[in-house]
């Protein structure tokens, strides 16, 4: 019993760093229509700026994550402005490769940089493990600060969604960005604003990630990536709630089925979920529905 | 009537150029070949590049002909390869002449992922583009998962099945464990010749140009173009999309054979048979024209080279491919890439009209 | 003798009620109209006809053959075929093989054979050519059979349209407003085509229009739909001095 326990706040740990990449996810998708592959790499991206300025240049972990931050954020929307930009009224497939190539060329950069090698990330969490039930589950301060993050990051963009100008613009372009640009909508910017706050994200989770699975390679990223995807799609695409608990049941399933069922199946086991709910409900768990119009 | 005698003798021509083109490549590496001219590094990539023809023609089917993006196509190939190269380590005694155990062999491989692109095809083929491309991702990472947990042995009882490892199959002395779970499979006999690389590419090009210039063809274009116009003239939807989709990782299961007879050992390793392997094929299939089978070709052959042209530059070659594919992508997909475009084909034009 | 019949068809969308208690009895050979104002229900009408949507009541008999509920590419088996409001062509195929893929049930081979280039596949393949530039004479769209779909002018698109119904050699034609983006003289013009194709093929047709010019010039009977219920029907000339049909249209 205490070992489920256990095992399921690890799986809500890891979760919570899921559903933060999704939210980042569903965001962009929401408004750019696109698969942004390159999502998981900024993940990768923002967890070596930490470990070169923390585990590198000695600054305080707080400082190096607000680098970090700042840097994925400004990484994203350059992203967006060079490569998508042009590309908007181009096919999906070709928005899929530009995607591809900025994914090859950010593992590529942190090779050179860094190396294969793998590097050994240092937590940046400082906040000492809880017992409970006399030392029998201990849960550690990563967790804590990663779901704690999870669950603040959701409910603050519930709310600027719903209540600030720039996040009724986001709904207003997901939604439809030829009419939001005749209403006023600067349509740009949104983008912009999505791109940056979906990477800012991005950043945050690779810093969560690596300091509860402290290896960081160039390819740290991609599955990671991958599987926020995988969660994003689960929860119903474009909706923050669903990318919210999609993550987490992402996270449980991966976490259980390592443990109970097969470590090296648990991946298929996550997949093999997400191929079942779709069937089922092929916009995912709280998707909308869409009829074509004949 | 006249019209349309010249149109079909135009695709006729059109496929005929496809085929000589690849046999011209052929006879021209096999005479740079006789002449000792090539390094054994481009030697070793013949094979493989063969293998990325194949996928790439394959994937156009699915993803140009048919319209649907997969990013599966590695799946298909992993359950080929593994299929075959279980089959022949079994029969390497059985049927000694390599010729008729391979030929076999790559029956078998296109056989079985035919029958997993049938089985994965009816429940995900309903879905629409992105949530299809992650399914069928998804599929490829199940198949590649699965292989990897998978023992099989044969003693003289027959075979043993465990997905722990090869001790708890329990096989007498002197069993032969075949598959090991993620070591895979070893000894494959080494069967896979330029020659017979080029072959399948020409059956490949065979099977998918034929397919595409015939009734079947057309009713999957047409579902492409429009799917409630198709069904109202008739066509039955979920048959011809199957249909594609089945020969599509069929052909990609015959390159998973090529794949499994050109090494002695064979593991299911994100590299070879994991979703990026399916995006490089995509890659591809994108850059060589979405539904144009002879640029399939091309960019296959072009993008496989070029990592390795670009060797001299060391660390920096997959950064240029990189760059390169966005570059690409931006020049041929947006609207200032375009007007480019057409600047340079006025050009020339103008060159040709005054010159004439 | 009556080819379609059909009787207390409605459909429900959510709590919606598109169509409600529609009757239509059409004779062989006839030239039909359904009209009404926009929303009326009338494309509805022909969705529920072609199996697009299944009705939720009533039932539709062609030939006396019940097809109620039946999938869309049986329907067009038992013989109706269609064209669609906003036109649905094979955009980037040919214009011949837009019409190859409407006599596809016709004119089989099996995909291998087509693969191994089996004498029967140039067989077919040739009947094929020939029916099909059959069809595109008709329309006058034999020149640009080899021309893309999508490159085709408007007018010539809606024409490829009923060309490629026709090609599924059906009992019925349904047109979902032909007219629509023509100028008078291709109306002009398409009305012949019509004429001549029933005439020529025997078809029966049941089109929907908002062009009164056309209605009143080729229809023999209307039926005028309002809010999804049959507010008028019968001949065309009565129909249209109606004076409810007439306020309908002009909103009271």
């Amino acid at each position: 019993m205490i070992g489920f326990i256990s095992y399921l706040v690890n799986g809500i740990s890891l979760g919570s760093v899921y559903a933060i990449i999704a939210l980042g996810y569903t965001m962009v998708y929401g408004i750019a229509k696109m698969l942004n592959f390159a999502h998981g790499d900024v993940i990768m991206i923002g967890a070596f700026v930490v470990f070169s300025t923390v585990s590198g240049a000695g600054y305080p972990p707080v400082v190096g994550v607000l680098i970090s931050v700042v840097a994925c954020t400004l990484l994203g929307m350059a992203i967006e402005r060079i490569a998508y930009k042009p590309l908007r009224k181009a096919s999906k497939l070709a928005v899929l490769i530009t995607a591809i190539g900025v994914s090859y060329f950010l593992q590529n950069v942190a090779l050179l940089i860094y190396g294969a090698n793998t590097k050994s990330f240092t937590s940046v969490v400082t906040i000492e493990p809880i017992s409970l039930m006399d030392g029998s589950l201990v849960i550690s301060g990563e967790t804590i600060v990663t779901v704690i993050a999870c669950i603040i990051i959701m409910i603050g963009l519930m709310t600027f969604m719903k209540y600030s100008k720039s996040g009724r613009a986001m709904l207003a372009v997901s939604e439809d960005s030829g009419a939001a640009q005749l209403m006023g909508v600067n349509v740009n910017f949104t983008i912009a604003l999505t791109f940056a706050i979906g990477s800012a994200l991005a950043a945050i989770a690779g810093v969560l990630l690596c300091s509860s699975y402290p290896s960081l390679t160039p390819y740290t990223g991609s599955m990671p990536g991958i599987k926020a995807f995988v969660a994003a799609v689960f929860g119903g695409i474009g909706s923050i709630p669903g990318a919210f608990i999609g993550g987490i049941l992402l996270g449980v399933i991966e976490i259980l089925g390592k443990a109970y069922i097969s470590s090296q199946l648990a991946d298929a086991i996550v997949f093999a979920v997400l191929i079942i709910v779709l069937l089922v409900k092929p916009t995912g768990l709280l998707g909308r529905q869409i009829q074509e119009k004949v | 009537m006249k019209t349309k005698t010249r149109s079909l003798s135009k695709t006729t021509r059109s496929n005929l150029i496809t085929y000589g083109m690849v046999v011209a490549a052929y006879i021209i590496v096999e005479i740079f070949l006789r002449a000792g001219m090539v390094s054994s590094l481009l030697e070793g990539l013949l094979v493989p590049l063969c293998m990325y023809v194949i996928l790439a023609v394959s994937l156009n089917l699915t993803v140009g002909i048919s319209g649907e993006l997969s990013l599966g196509h590695a799946g298909f190939m992993c359950v080929g390869a593994f299929a075959s190269a279980f089959f022949s380590r079994c029969m390497e005694t059985a049927i000694p002449a390599a010729g008729i155990r391979f030929t076999l062999a790559i029956l078998i491989g296109t056989v079985c992922a035919a029958l997993f692109g049938i089985l994965i095809g009816i429940p995900v083929l309903r879905l629409k583009g992105d949530y299809l491309a992650i399914v069928t991702l998804a599929f490829g990472e199940i198949i590649k998962n699965v292989v990897n947990v998978v023992y099989l042995g044969r003693d003289s009882r027959g075979f043993h099945v465990s997905t722990k490892d090869s001790i708890s199959l329990g096989l007498e002395q002197g069993g032969d464990v075949i598959i090991k779970g993620p070591q895979g499979i070893t000894g494959t006999p080494k069967d896979s010749t330029f020659l017979i690389g080029v072959i399948l590419i020409l059956v490949t090009l065979f099977i998918v140009l034929n397919l595409i210039n015939s009734r079947t063809g057309r009713a999957v274009m047409a579902i492409r173009d429009n799917r409630i116009a198709a069904e109202s003239v008739g066509i039955n939807v979920t048959k011809y999309k199957l249909l594609a989709f089945s020969v599509s990782a069929a052909l990609a299961g015959t390159a998973g054979v090529l794949y499994a007879h050109n090494l002695s050992t064979l593991q299911a390793q994100p590299k070879n048979f994991g979703y990026n392997m399916s995006i490089t094929i995509l890659v591809f299939v994108v850059l060589g024209g979405i539904g144009n089978i002879r640029g399939s070709v091309i960019a296959a052959v072009v993008l496989t080279l070029l990592p390795e042209l670009l060797r001299s530059l060391n660390d920096y070659r997959m950064l240029i491919y990189a760059v390169i594919l966005i570059a690409t992508m931006i020049f041929t997909s947006s609207p200032g890439g375009q007007a480019i475009q057409e600047r340079i084909k006025l050009f020339f034009k103008h060159r040709k009209t005054k010159e004439a | 003798m009556v080819l379609l019949e059909v009787k207390n068809l409605g459909i429900s969308f959510g709590g919606l009620r598109a169509v409600d208690d529609f009757n239509l009895t059409i004779e062989q050979g006839e030239l039909y109209g359904l009209i009404g104002p926009n929303g009326a229900g009338k494309t509805t009408i022909f969705n529920l006809l072609t199996g697009v949507y299944k009705p939720t009541d009533g039932y539709i008999m062609l030939d006396g053959e019940n097809i109620t509920g039946k999938k869309t590419i049986e329907i067009n088996r038992h013989g109706i075929a269609r064209t669609f409001q906003n036109i649905r062509l094979f955009s980037e195929l040919s214009v011949l093989d837009n019409v190859k893929v409407g006599l596809h049930n016709h004119h089989p081979y099996s995909t291998l054979t087509g693969i191994l280039r089996l004498p029967k596949y140039y067989k077919v393949e040739k009947e094929m050519n020939e029916r099909a530039m059959e069809l595109l004479k008709v329309f006058g769209l034999d020149q640009e059979a080899d021309y893309k779909a999508s490159n085709l002018p408007y007018g010539q698109q809606r024409k490829l349209e009923i060309a490629r119904a026709l090609a599924t050699d059906p009992k019925l034609l349904l047109l979902d407003e032909p007219a629509a983006g023509m100028n008078p003289h291709e109306t002009q013009e398409l009305m012949k085509t019509i004429r001549f194709v029933r005439d020529e093929f025997h078809m029966t047709i049941l089109l929907i229009e908002h062009d009164m010019k056309l209605v009143s010039g080729i229809c023999e009977r209307l039926t005028v739909l309002n809010f999804g219920q049959i507010l008028a029907e019968g001949e065309t000339a009565a129909v249209l001095n109606d004076p409810k049909v007439i306020a309908a249209y002009l909103g009271e």
